[in-house]
């Protein structure tokens, strides 16, 4: 029986661009499936397709139950979608739009303001509620437009990119709206750029990129494919780092990379906990002062670089940002 | 938390006829409330004509040939018609602008995903519009009344050809913000929006008779101007005025004014609706 969201084959292309080239999902009643990729992999362009904003060129896509291209309309009543852009009228207040959106869902009056002030208090806006949008900060606006998308506590939710461009204080709190909206028995998919939030939120992940899934499992299946523990060491001075590195290197299964700046050094290595306990005992030996020391399993940077030979691009990540250039440079 | 997890039902499909209706009247709240928000854009909205009539009584007025009146008063009686009606059609160019603003902010992509009647966004839209323009009317009457403008005398005309007349000019206002419609569907940002939404207007608004009079003009110029669907609705509100400088010439719209006026809107309606709603289906951010 195919989940609670399901497509074969779904094929967009814009012109010359084949936005989706053959996409094939299945999510499962009640979890959650993240949709992992780049700019450009095609992720918000399956997410319209399955909302009915988008008609597909072929394939095809069941949505809790109903076929999206026969009938989109009742597949409308059946699922939420909260977009990339916070999707609010800003000149109305938190209550205004909510409930705006309950009518437009087809409730009455009555209920649609009900479930307004309801949502309200569950997202933490009832104090803000009847001022107007604009007034409101970015992660404030992204808590009333996933309200928005909760109106009618649709079995089905789409995300995407639920959280680019929050603080990571709001970030989290979004976090935790998801879980519990998940343990409730909806099902999601969410979509998303950033290879933690995937890994935190997500039962199941499908990597996509040019428009192909080139990748599904769990987090745990994909990491392992990729395979290799790695020792992360962070010295004290830069002056070790040299030093630092010689010694890796007799341990290594591979070339070091060295972030300057962070005074961190990584090699892949085998051999577990063991191995990390002559790793230190050289390093004393030598009398190199370190800060940091680690055993390391492979992040989904990690799988993502070894399934596309590219990195995951981490726009407005101001979190991870320096991070991740560097990784990009060590990867050169 | 809970409150997740407790399924409020959607409430089935209704009749698509009075499901459109409430659908539009709910985002034609929307944008009312909106407005109100924001009353500069009102004000400006008001300055504009005031300006127009103001400057065209003044400065025009006393120098422009009504039939064989040069006088300053004819002209004034016979301008008021021209500017109600390009005042109605600007708001052509709110609504286009509105509708961008709603594509551009991620409005339509929220709106497209809900089970709402396919016509209802844009529909209220140009409802909201409407309320907005039979505002700008009463003010607009108002000034034109302190600067001396009058309707013929009793006999001539009576209250219920004047409102009819006001009628006129709301509904060629509603068909002009389907125009707008379209074009805010069809644009990429706000600001297109509004400047293509106006370009455009000058030379329907001007190659009429709104301003001066058409017997005057190079004949193939006077032929656009007479059969220009704007300048029947002009034509129509000066003969239910009983306002002087009516159009003489045979072309039909002229000799036939407020039939003509009203085809003409209605025309505008169906075709313009029909391609916003279109493009509204299809629309991709």
């Amino acid at each position: 029986m195919p989940g609670a969201i399901y497509a074969e084959g779904l094929v967009k292309t814009f012109g010359d661009v084949r936005a989706l080239d053959g996409v094939d999902l299945d999510v499962p009643e009640g979890t959650v499936l993240g949709l992992l990729g780049p700019n450009g992999a095609g992720k918000t362009t399956a997410v319209r397709c399955l909302t009915t904003l988008l008609r597909p060129d072929s394939g095809s896509a069941v949505v809790a139950g109903i076929d999206v291209l026969k009938d989109p309309d009742a597949v409308r009543r059946s699922i939420g979608l909260s977009g990339q852009f916070a999707a609010v009228d800003e000149y109305l207040t938190g209550r205004e739009n909510l409930q705006m959106v309950g009518r437009l869902y087809q409730m009455k009056a009555k209920p649609a303001k009900a479930r307004a002030t309801e949502l309200l208090e569950q997202f933490d806006l009832a104090e803000a509620a009847d001022r107007p949008t604009k007034t409101y900060s970015g992660g404030m606006r992204r808590r009333l437009d996933l309200a928005a998308a909760l109106v009618v506590s649709p079995p089905v939710m789409f995300m995407d990119e639920p959280t680019t461009g929050l603080d990571p204080r709001n970030r989290q709190l979004l976090w935790e709206v998801i879980k519990q909206l998940v343990s409730g028995g909806t099902t999601l998919l969410l979509t998303t750029q950033y290879l933690e939030e995937a890994d935190h939120l997500a039962h199941d992940i499908a990597v996509v990129d040019h428009g192909h899934v080139i990748a599904t499992g769990t987090s745990d299946q994909l990491k392992a494919r990729t395979g290799g523990e790695r020792v992360e060491v962070v010295v004290h001075e830069r002056d070790d780092i040299q030093p630092a590195s010689e010694v890796l290197r007799g341990f290594g299964k591979g070339d070091t990379t060295v972030e300057e700046h962070m005074r961190k050094l990584t090699v892949p290595v085998t051999g577990g906990a063991k191995l990390l306990a002559e790793v230190i005992r050289e390093l004393d030996i030598r009398g190199i002062e370190i800060d940091d020391i680690g055993l390391r399993r492979p992040t989904l940077d990690d799988v993502f670089l070894s399934l596309t030979g590219h990195l995951a691009e981490a726009k407005n990540d101001e979190n991870g940002k320096n991070d991740r250039n560097d990784k990009k440079e060590a990867a050169k | 938390m809970s409150a997740v997890t407790d399924a409020v039902r959607v409430a089935p499909a209704r009749n698509p006829v009075s499901q459109s209706f409430r659908d539009s009247m709910v985002v034609a709240q929307r944008n009312l409330i909106r407005m109100s928000r924001i009353p500069e854009m009102i004000i400006y909205g008001l300055i504009q004509p005031i300006m127009f009539v103001v400057l065209f009584t003044y400065v025009f007025g006393g120098s422009m040939q009504i039939g064989n009146s040069t006088s300053a008063a004819d002209y004034k009686n016979f301008l008021m018609a021209g500017i109600f009606a390009q005042t109605v059609t600007f708001a052509t160019a709110s609504s286009g602008a509105g509708i961008a603003d709603d594509m551009h902010k991620g409005l339509i992509d929220r709106f497209r995903s809900l089970p709402m009647a396919r016509g209802a966004v844009l529909t209220g839209r140009t409802f909201a519009d409407s309320v907005q323009t039979a505002l700008t009317l009463v003010v607009l009457a108002v000034v034109a009344v302190l600067v001396g403008w009058r309707v013929g005398s009793n006999g001539e005309t009576d209250a219920g050809r004047v409102l009819g007349a006001f009628g006129l000019l709301l509904l060629l206002g509603y068909a002009f913000t389907w125009i707008g419609a379209l074009i805010g569907m069809s644009v990429r940002t706000p600001e297109a929006a509004t400047s293509s939404g106006l370009i455009w207007l000058f030379p329907v608004t001007f190659i009429s008779n709104a301003f001066v009079d058409t017997s005057h003009m190079t004949p193939w110029l006077r032929h656009i101007a007479e059969w220009n669907p704007f300048s029947a609705t002009v034509q129509a509100c000066r003969v239910l005025f009983a306002n002087p400088g009516q159009s003489q010439s045979d072309a039909w719209p002229m000799q036939h004014p407020v039939w003509a006026s009203l085809i003409y809107s209605v025309l505008i309606i169906i075709v313009f609706r029909t391609l916003a709603v279109r493009k509204y289906r299809s629309a991709t951010a």
